[in-house]
């Protein structure tokens, strides 16, 4: 398409091949692949600077893998329906084999004292990691009053009454568009 | 039926994750303990495979459940159903593009699920906590009264450990991972 040089072919070996890295050597989860993926669309001349981050901020605002919707994205833009396929495909199948094998490891070794310890300490520090990951979003995300209303309030509801977390997540966005608009008019009419 | 069932768990877990795979897994702690697939024992577990192995956290949990519990073609089923509804929605956005981001209810409905993200973290951090950091639950009467027999010595110090390395000195969280999971080796192992 942009690239007329290369047939349909190789560009959707291309995109399978680019997210298959991706989803191979980023360690952290979706929101750790999306900075690559940017980089890789400028780099590749796919997308120019500007839509790239379009691109990162349409996929971390819809629902969904994040990862899958910035390959879907790309791959879509670059290559219509089939490219999305392939992109998609290519980021999930390292994830894929990769857990497949470590469950069947697991099963073989399990029991074993050393591997309950190493998963005891990385259970440990995920937890650690986890504080950490809420108060630095919270830094950017909780400025008002309303907005650690909503953050507290998912928290109590799973934790303590085990309410089901998506209806925090539409008690949210509900909350949000009554909010929004109800601000947006009063400061219209102020 | 055991795969209509993870295709459709995995399949709402996937349409309803914003933020990331953090704030997913309270939805796929719930959905599956509910059903009695898994105990807070291997959730914990699973939460943390997913930190140090490659790729998107959801895929991980949903390969790792489907594959416990159905083998390779649970795995199949449980992850097509996890990555569908991006695609999917993904694809029907791109047509709309324009519309999407000018939208004053998207807008306002994002800016009260960004904040529901940060509890769901939280409330991960609570299950993972439950299992590793203390004796039966985390928040009981004990955390006020007997709070030597309350706690996990090792897991403790590892996690205040990780408090400082990663948020005083910025270490990077898969060597985090790394470190306190030999460290966890050698002090239990």
């Amino acid at each position: 398409m942009k690239n007329k040089k290369t047939g349909q072919q190789n560009i959707y070996l291309e995109l399978f091949w680019e997210f298959f890295k991706i989803g191979m050597f980023t360690i952290g989860g979706g929101m750790a692949m999306l900075p690559l993926i940017q980089q890789l669309v400028v780099d590749k001349g796919w997308l120019d600077e500007e839509e790239s981050v379009d691109c990162v901020a349409i996929s971390q605002a819809l629902p969904g893998i994040i990862a899958i919707n910035g390959a879907t994205y790309v791959g879509r833009r670059i290559a219509g329906f089939g490219g999305a396929l392939l992109a998609t495909l290519g980021s999930v199948l390292p994830s894929f084999i990769i857990i497949i094998a470590a469950a069947t490891l697991l099963e073989n070794i399990s029991g074993s004292g050393i591997i309950a310890g190493v998963f005891m300490g990385i259970k440990a520090a995920v937890c650690a990691l986890m504080v950490l990951t809420a108060i630095r979003l919270g830094k950017n995300v909780l400025r008002d009053p309303v907005m650690w209303f909503l953050a507290i309030m998912a928290f109590v509801l799973i934790v303590f009454f085990d309410v089901a977390a998506v209806i925090t997540i539409i008690l949210g966005g509900l909350i949000g568009v009554i909010y929004q608009v109800f601000w947006k008019n009063r400061r219209a009419e102020g | 039926m055991i795969f209509i069932h993870l295709f459709t768990e995995f399949f709402k877990i996937g349409a309803f994750s914003f933020g990331g795979g953090m704030p997913m897994l309270p939805l796929i702690f719930q959905s599956v303990s509910n059903f009695g697939l898994m105990s807070s024992q291997d959730f914990a577990d699973l939460v943390a495979l997913s930190q140090v192995t490659p790729g998107p956290i959801a895929v991980n949990a949903a390969t790792f459940v489907g594959y416990n519990y159905a083998g390779i073609p649970g795995a199949l089923v449980a992850t097509t159903g996890v990555c569908l509804p991006a695609f999917v929605i993904m694809m029907l956005v791109m047509k709309f593009l324009d519309k999407f981001k000018s939208s004053r209810v998207i807008e306002g409905a994002l800016s009260g699920i960004r904040p529901v993200t940060i509890g769901l973290i939280g409330a991960a951090g609570a299950f993972v906590a439950d299992s590793v950091l203390v004796k039966g639950e985390l928040f009981s009467q004990q955390l006020f009264t007997g709070f030597a027999g309350y706690i996990n010595i090792v897991p403790c110090a590892i996690f205040v450990a990780t408090l400082v390395l990663a948020g005083k000195f910025k270490m990077s969280p898969i060597l985090v991972c790394i470190i306190m999971g030999v460290t966890g080796a050698l002090l239990c192992g």
